[in-house]
């Protein structure tokens, strides 16, 4: 279903589908949040007066690991929306509980990652790494959760029979969500993992 | 052309949406490659920027469809994003610098 199909049957004004319109704004709202926490983590970067230190800790090729998995769970959430708009409503369940389950494979590496973290003896109040660190990463993982607990939801939706072609752009918002959680983390990857 | 018409969009296929995240694995193995290869360590700062900056844009236009959807959409993403990279470029000058001064005023 096209934005403006679904607009036209909310007959909004500037021919948009009002409930998109409104999660890009939330999207937006998202920007600012992640860009104070991803400033705070530059700010203090480097000026923790005890360690562990990032370059001592932080596990490269396992978070790129990580990254691989969610830039793959992108790609099926991609896959689950073409699926549902042209009322493949086999794939797209099929390709949602990958979403989901990709989803739960990142947080289950974020848990693994943080409790590592932690018997190495850095916590949320060891130092302004540890501090910047957890926020930063928790806060996305929260995300990331949100975002498993949605596409779960669709995915039972779907296996009752009660999601199908017309609700395509539910999938698509929730797919906006998915995707932004994505992209977030390229650049938490980047500057927190890579940049140190 | 009606209103609705003109707003009218078709998103990319799956072969697209696979080249994308063909794309998007050779962007993450660069930079992760980047990162352990010596050579690259003067300039890798601007080219993990870039190299993510790449990934970022990729998904933006492609997966979310802001290459083919509204320039509304756009502009409710862009310009937020446009505010928060000035407040984290000001943020980065104001605070950075004043801690910089404050450890030189100790020093000496």
């Amino acid at each position: 279903m096209t934005h403006a199909a679904s607009a036209a049957a909310h007959h909004t004004s500037l021919g948009l589908d009002s409930r998109k319109m409104a999660f890009w704004a939330f999207i937006g709202s998202e920007c600012l949040l992640f860009t104070s926490l991803i400033s705070t983590y530059l700010v203090y970067k480097g000026k923790s007066v005890v360690g562990p230190y990032p370059h001592e800790i932080l596990n490269i090729p396992f978070t790129s690991v990580s990254t691989f998995d969610l830039l793959m769970s992108s790609l099926m959430m991609v896959l689950a929306l073409a699926a549902v708009q042209r009322g493949d409503m086999r794939w797209g369940k099929i390709w949602l509980f990958s979403t989901a389950l990709l989803g739960l494979v990142f947080l289950g590496g974020q848990v693994i990652e943080f409790t590592e973290f932690v018997h190495k003896g850095l916590t949320l109040q060891t130092n302004l790494f540890g501090c910047t660190f957890f926020v930063l990463t928790g806060t996305h993982g929260a995300h990331v959760s949100v975002g498993v607990l949605w596409l779960l939801t669709l995915w039972v939706r779907a296996l009752q029979g009660k999601l199908t072609q017309a609700n395509a752009m539910t999938v698509e918002i929730t797919g906006l969500y998915w995707h932004f959680v994505d992209v977030v983390w390229i650049v938490i990857f980047t500057v927190v993992y890579l940049i140190q | 052309m009606n209103e609705h018409s003109q707003n009218e969009h078709s998103h990319p296929t799956a072969d697209v949406y696979l080249r994308v995240a063909a794309v998007l694995v050779i962007l993450t193995v660069l930079e992760v490659g980047v990162f352990y290869v010596p050579v690259f360590h003067p300039v890798l700062v601007p080219v993990l920027l870039v190299l993510s900056g790449a990934k970022f844009t990729l998904v933006v236009m492609f997966y979310m469809h802001l290459k083919a959807d509204s320039r509304v959409f756009t502009f409710l993403f862009g310009a937020p994003l446009l505010l928060a990279a000035v407040v984290m470029v000001a943020l980065l000058f104001l605070l950075l610098g004043a801690l910089t001064l404050r450890g030189a005023a100790g020093a000496g």
